[in-house]
């Protein structure tokens, strides 16, 4: 098999180290997904805005990622509704109860070379591994 | 200052994760899928990012005692690998595995015309919200 390394990925990936290095340099938080929609849920918490930002920020960047670079996006998950409303909701209480997600505790918190977070990291990835083996290679 | 960064770093941080291509669970998938025909681009996305991040962590973050823009570290004190950790990120892998959506891919997707993002993403707020209810309630 030949290695070719797919430049968009690593460089999107180096654009998100980068940011969540930003935002725990300058403003002292992590750069976690779930964690910054969490607190979205709690509207009279202090740090509202920033969150806010955030993600608005965030969906700008994508916005802005299709106009201007012409980034491909699918058009819809290609499942049926009761996937996607399970899958969401696994998700969400998921990276609730665990205090994080890929970016919280794959990025940020392996990052810091957090033992939780490598535990966490290692955790998700050999569930879904096994999720997606049972959903292709047993159903 | 401090609202302009949380802006920046969160469409630096879309604009990254359109790039990677995490935004398409086909790729997430064919990640996962470690028996079938399997497509490592993910290891370049979180491989660019921890290379930015781990290094700025360690000389630029670690040795500071509080951020630029504020007096205090929003980090998780907690390292305990306790059974919450692993109950959460097991469901949240088994979300994952499901339909190859996470968080951040979700809310950068917002406004890409995926017609199936939203309903991914109201569950996905179901979700936390329930988990909260779980963390002060039960657990």
């Amino acid at each position: 098999m030949a290695l070719t390394i797919p430049w968009p990925s690593l460089l999107g990936g180096i654009l998100m180290g980068s940011a969540g290095l930003l935002l725990l340099l300058l403003n002292g938080k992590i750069a976690g997904i779930s964690g910054i929609l969490g607190g979205l849920t709690s509207p009279n918490r202090k740090d509202f805005l920033w969150r806010l930002l955030f993600i608005t920020g965030m969906i700008g960047g994508g916005w802005l990622s299709i106009y201007l670079l012409g980034t491909p996006f699918p058009e819809n998950y290609n499942a049926s509704a009761l996937i996607i409303i399970t899958a969401g909701l696994l998700v969400g209480v998921g990276a609730g109860v665990g205090n994080g997600c890929t970016s919280g505790h794959g990025i940020c918190g392996i990052g810091r070379l957090s033992v939780r977070s490598i535990v966490a990291t290692c955790v998700f990835m050999a569930v879904a591994g096994i999720t997606v083996f049972i959903r292709l290679h047993m159903l | 200052m401090f609202y302009v960064i949380a802006l920046l770093a969160g469409v630096l941080f879309g604009i990254g994760m359109a790039l990677s291509g995490m935004v398409n669970p086909e790729l997430v998938t064919a990640f996962l899928d470690i028996s079938g025909q399997w497509d490592p681009t993910l290891i370049f996305v979180m491989g660019g990012a921890l290379a930015v991040f781990i290094p700025g962590y360690q000389f630029l973050i670690k040795k500071r005692a509080q951020p630029i823009l504020t007096n205090d570290w929003s980090l998780s004190k907690n390292n305990s690998i306790d059974v919450q950790l692993i109950v959460g990120t097991s469901l949240f892998g088994i979300g994952w595995g499901l339909l190859g959506v996470c968080p951040g891919p979700a809310v950068t997707s917002m406004l890409s015309g995926n017609s199936d993002v939203w309903l991914f993403i109201v569950a996905m707020m179901a979700g936390l919200i329930i988990s909260h209810q779980l963390k002060t309630k039960v657990l």
